[in-house]
């Protein structure tokens, strides 16, 4: 079968500006090839950025591409999913970016529940400005440009998404592409909010969690002499997490107890894969559409709202005879 | 009694004990008959319990403005004829209940300290022996007419007749208050049960209640034979139709839903909120829709004929200004309304709109600033933050109405300058324009046709790839406008950046692109100087040589007119210039009007900041300053005497006004 769309058609000539070996590349590729996989129209998608090494990514992908402020990259992108709830909508965001600055946004983005995907480039520094710290890195923890170790905890960002109310969290390893294209692609299918924090090494800022770290580099198995891979796949060790409506109080807890301890994993066994996800919830457009019946098929982004002549069709004449005496 | 048209009522009690809803039956009440009114409401940022009060100034030609010194003050707590009674013209009303009468001034811990002091001055005694009764014996040594009600009595009938209790009764004082003020200037009871079926949705049992409530006092009042001894008598007027009763946060909604406006974003705040309110109210749009208009909305169908607005409620301001332009970015109308602090936040939303020529909508109600300031007063404080707010520079539009009504209009402009220019349009009201309510014949839906400017359709889209180019959102045009492609459209892609950017929306920092992409933006406030109208700029009220020239911007229009409406029978030829587009600045024909005539700036802020910008784009330097930064708007009467001054040679170059309580 003929596929309408090529790889080809999502990327763009903007020469990319990265570090040579830079974790970015795959989440870039990544998300490509989740487009293209989908088949998505170009013009179908709206992908919005905020400020740093992460921000660039829309220059490089050929779809409707915006690239915000340092942490606002979110209302942006549900400001345009509400008003066209029919477009595909993806925030690609910074740690600091989107767990710093813009942590206020995360956070209520997930109350809301509205139907699209969050990329967390998780590299646990600011790249852009030269290594400062982010708000991942652990405490103690000294990365090359730091003049003294984190004084600071870090935020657990599967943890957070939790609480903040996201219904699809996942992690992500920047250079598995394959694991991490079908994640994505399953964070755009979700119906609601959705989280991919991807682990992204920063070869030029932080020599603590290289890619050879995450590839097991100190991880020496005491029987075989070998190193183990630190990343390990959360679906090959029958891990799952999806809570429905028909569960128990009971089983409900059980899972996220389980997903908890999961997300708290770290060290000589990190867990990549899907970590939750909730079916119990409507999105904020079918709350929406509860409200405003033809929501969905005349939202705000295609409503006319003069005639030929170019006069205004809102009629408030009940409006204002309920104001007149 | 005073030189101005129409009559001053006043009504005063704790917050949270219906002194809003007191008024609105009195100024419905006034509308039935085919009164004019302008209502001014002022309040304590609190829940309950602090002083709050309601001018409305009545006439039957239309009036904008309040006048402080009251004709008529209806009082169902102590701390209001504390506040209040002196502020009287001579022969006013004062009506009040009279089991307050030996109320001790210090018992009253929501009067300052400083007010408390300045009352026993006044009456020559220590805070500690003031008593309500001496206040009274002041108010009637000044010719103001002291009428006692016995609320008690009033209430035990309604009681006996409802199986009401007096506690529960207790919430009608309001309508004790306002019954009584109207019983005394003749008003008809059965009017004003209309009047209150109309306030409560004829909500049968509250309509009852209040009707009877209403009854009660009618027959107090005339037992009394108050209603006999007051001069001030009202008229069934002859009406063409109804009156409108607005206030400014439900025209400028008004407005939002005519323009086309659909998405709206919010954070709570004082005095902006109410408008969103009132959007979520009506967040379903009726439309009208002849078969001949549906080839332009092309593939979506219009369900049950009607449209619909999204008001979204953000975290933060940050969000609420990014999201409304996020959803702009697929071709919305989008807006956000806020009050000083709230548009600190937003401001580097703006210089994104800016950087990016989105248009989005501000709707800004100043109030006292700096920081939190005076949340619930009234300011003009921030015509430079909004013309300059923001790094860098870019292209915006800063629209200041001059009232109510007028600002139902400049939103629908203030969209249509958005889109033409593509950028972020500030309309700039505040408080007194937000919160005061007016009552106006009609507004004119037709008045303002929508203009979108230029944007590409699907097929433009089309026929542009079968030629091979490629779209560029920021195309170098001679206008410096470059058509919009509404983000989702078929058949194109395009970037935009915060950072400086090319054609296509793409990272740059070449020096001579950058170059170029400043003149592009920049250029298009020529454009807008060209192609706007003058009229929607500024405009000038008066005779081509006045005596004295008034110079203002935003609310305080309405005062300025009826003062020249005053002075003129007084054969005092005031001119007046307002500006409207503060931003960019109609500079020529300021200059015009300016010309070598001796002038005043009246401005509700400390700094006279249009004096300054006036000076700043002109040179020419105002004669007098008129001034007021004390969080209440310049009043009718205290303008009066202000400019008398001026006129008659006895001003100093800068006069500060202080009336208010």
């Amino acid at each position: 079968m003929e596929l309408k769309f090529k790889l080809t058609d999502y990327r763009t000539s903007v020469h990319n500006n990265w570090c040579p070996g830079c974790g970015d590349f795959g989440i870039l590729s990544s998300i490509q090839q989740a487009l293209y996989e989908l088949q998505m129209d170009p013009s179908n998608v709206l992908i919005f950025s905020g400020i740093g090494c992460s921000g660039k990514t829309p220059h490089y992908i050929n779809t409707y591409g915006f690239h915000t402020l340092h942490g606002r990259a979110l209302p942006y992108a549900i400001g345009a999913k509400l008003a066209r709830p029919d477009l595909e909508v993806i925030a690609v965001v910074g740690d600091g970016d989107g767990l710093g600055i813009g942590a206020g946004h995360f956070v209520n983005a997930g109350r809301r529940n509205v139907d699209f995907t969050v990329v967390i480039y998780d590299n646990e520094v600011y790249g852009l400005t030269k290594g400062q710290a982010a708000p991942t890195l652990k405490l103690g923890v000294q990365t090359k440009s730091l003049p003294k170790p984190n004084i600071s905890q870090a935020v657990n960002p599967i943890l957070l998404a939790y609480a903040s109310g996201y219904t699809f969290i996942a992690r992500g390893y920047a250079y598995d592409t394959n694991h991490l294209k079908e994640l994505i692609k399953q964070a755009i299918q979700h119906r609601g909010s959705a989280v991919v924090d991807v682990l992204q090494p920063c070869p030029t800022y932080n020599d603590i969690h290289t890619k050879d770290w995450y590839a097991g580099k100190g991880n020496v198995d005491p029987k075989t002499g070998k190193e183990i891979p630190r990343i390990y796949k959360l679906e090959n060790e029958g891990y799952n997490c999806v809570i429905t409506n028909d569960m128990s109080e009971e089983e409900i807890s059980k899972k996220i107890a389980q997903m908890i301890i999961k997300a708290y994993e770290w060290g000589d066994r990190i867990p990549v894969g899907v970590f939750y996800r909730d079916l119990r919830f409507d999105t904020f457009e079918e709350r929406l559409e509860k409200r405003i019946p033809n929501y969905k098929a005349y939202p705000p982004g295609k409503q006319a709202i003069s005639n030929r002549e170019g006069y205004p069709i809102a009629d408030i004449s009940k409006i204002v005879q309920s104001l007149s005496v | 009694m005073l030189n101005f048209r129409g009559h001053s009522w006043l009504i005063g009690g704790a917050q949270g004990t219906g002194i809003e809803r007191g008024a609105s039956i009195f100024t419905s009440a006034l509308a039935l008959w085919g009164y004019r009114v302008f209502g001014k409401r002022e309040y304590y940022s609190n829940i309950m319990g602090e002083h709050s009060y309601y001018y409305v100034r009545f006439d039957e030609r239309p009036v904008h403005s309040h006048i402080e010194r009251y004709h008529i003050l209806t009082a169902y707590d102590a701390e209001t004829v504390f506040r209040h009674s002196l502020e009287g013209v001579e022969g006013a009303a004062l009506l009040f209940n009279q089991a307050h009468k030996s109320t001790k001034l210090a018992s009253i811990h929501t009067i300052e300290e400083r007010l408390a002091e300045d009352i026993a001055k006044r009456l020559g005694k220590q805070v500690k022996d003031v008593l309500l009764s001496d206040i009274l014996e002041e108010a009637e040594s000044y010719g103001i007419k002291v009428y006692p009600l016995d609320y008690n009595e009033i209430l035990s009938k309604v009681a006996s007749k409802t199986k009401e209790t007096m506690v529960s009764l207790a919430r009608t004082n309001n309508v004790v208050a306002v019954s009584a003020s109207l019983a005394l200037m003749g008003y008809e009871l059965d009017s004003l049960i209309e009047a209150i079926s109309y306030v409560f949705e004829n909500k049968k049992r509250v309509v009852d209640l209040n009707a009877a409530v209403a009854e009660a006092t009618y027959e107090h009042v005339r037992s009394k034979g108050y209603d006999t001894s007051f001069a001030i008598k009202l008229r069934k007027l002859n009406r063409n139709g109804k009156l409108l009763l607005v206030n400014g946060n439900q025209t400028v909604a008004l407005g939002k839903l005519v323009a086309g406006c659909r998405f709206q974003t919010y954070y709570p705040i004082t005095p902006a909120s109410d408008e969103s309110f009132f959007l979520e109210d009506n967040e379903i749009i009726d439309l009208q829709v002849t078969q001949e208009d549906f080839p332009v909305i092309q593939e979506s169908k219009i369900l049950d004929s009607t449209g619909s607005i999204v008001v979204f409620q953000t975290e933060d301001e940050i969000a609420a200004i990014t999201a409304a332009t996020g959803a702009a970015l697929t071709g919305v109308r989008a807006s956000t309304s806020t009050s000083g602090p709230g548009l600190s936040l937003m401001v580097e939303g703006l210089g994104w709109a800016g950087m990016n020529e989105v248009p989005v909508v501000v709707v800004h109600y100043q109030r006292g600033g700096p920081s939190t300031g005076l949340p619930t007063r009234t300011e003009q404080g921030d015509l430079r933050f909004v013309i300059h707010a923001g790094h860098g520079e870019f292209p915006r539009v800063v629209l200041a109405s001059g009232d109510i009504e007028e600002a139902f209009y400049d939103t629908i402009r203030a969209f249509n300058y958005a889109e033409k220019y593509q950028l972020p349009v500030i309309l700039l009201l505040d408080k007194y324009i937000a919160n005061s309510l007016v009552s106006i014949e009609k507004l004119d839906v037709k008045k303002v046709k929508i203009e979108r400017g230029e944007v590409l359709s699907e097929e433009d889209l089309l026929k542009l790839k079968s030629l091979n180019e490629e779209y560029k959102r920021f195309k170098f045009t001679e206008t410096g406008v470059s058509p919009r492609v509404f983000a989702g459209t078929k058949h194109a892609v395009y970037w935009a950046t915060g950072d400086e950017h090319d054609e296509a929306g793409h990272i740059t920092e070449d020096p001579v692109l950058r170059q170029k992409m400043m003149e592009k933006r920049m250029s298009k406030l020529n454009l807008i100087e060209k192609e706007v109208p003058i009229d929607e700029r500024a405009k000038y009220f008066g005779p081509e040589n006045p005596d004295l020239l008034l110079v203002s911007w935003g609310s305080t229009k309405g005062t300025i007119l009826d003062l020249m409406e005053t002075m003129s029978k007084e054969g005092h030829n005031l001119g007046f210039l307002q500006i409207r587009m503060v931003h960019p600045f109609p500079e020529n024909f300021v200059s015009s009007i300016i010309g070598n005539k001796k002038w005043v700036i009246v401005e509700n802020n400390y700094s006279a900041q249009l004096g300054g910008l006036i000076r700043e784009k002109t040179g020419f330097v105002p004669t007098y300053q008129i001034v007021k930064y004390n969080g209440r708007q310049i009043s009718l009467d205290e303008l009066y005497i202000a400019v008398k001054r001026v006129i008659f040679g006895q001003a100093p170059k800068r006069q500060v006004l202080t009336n208010g309580a």
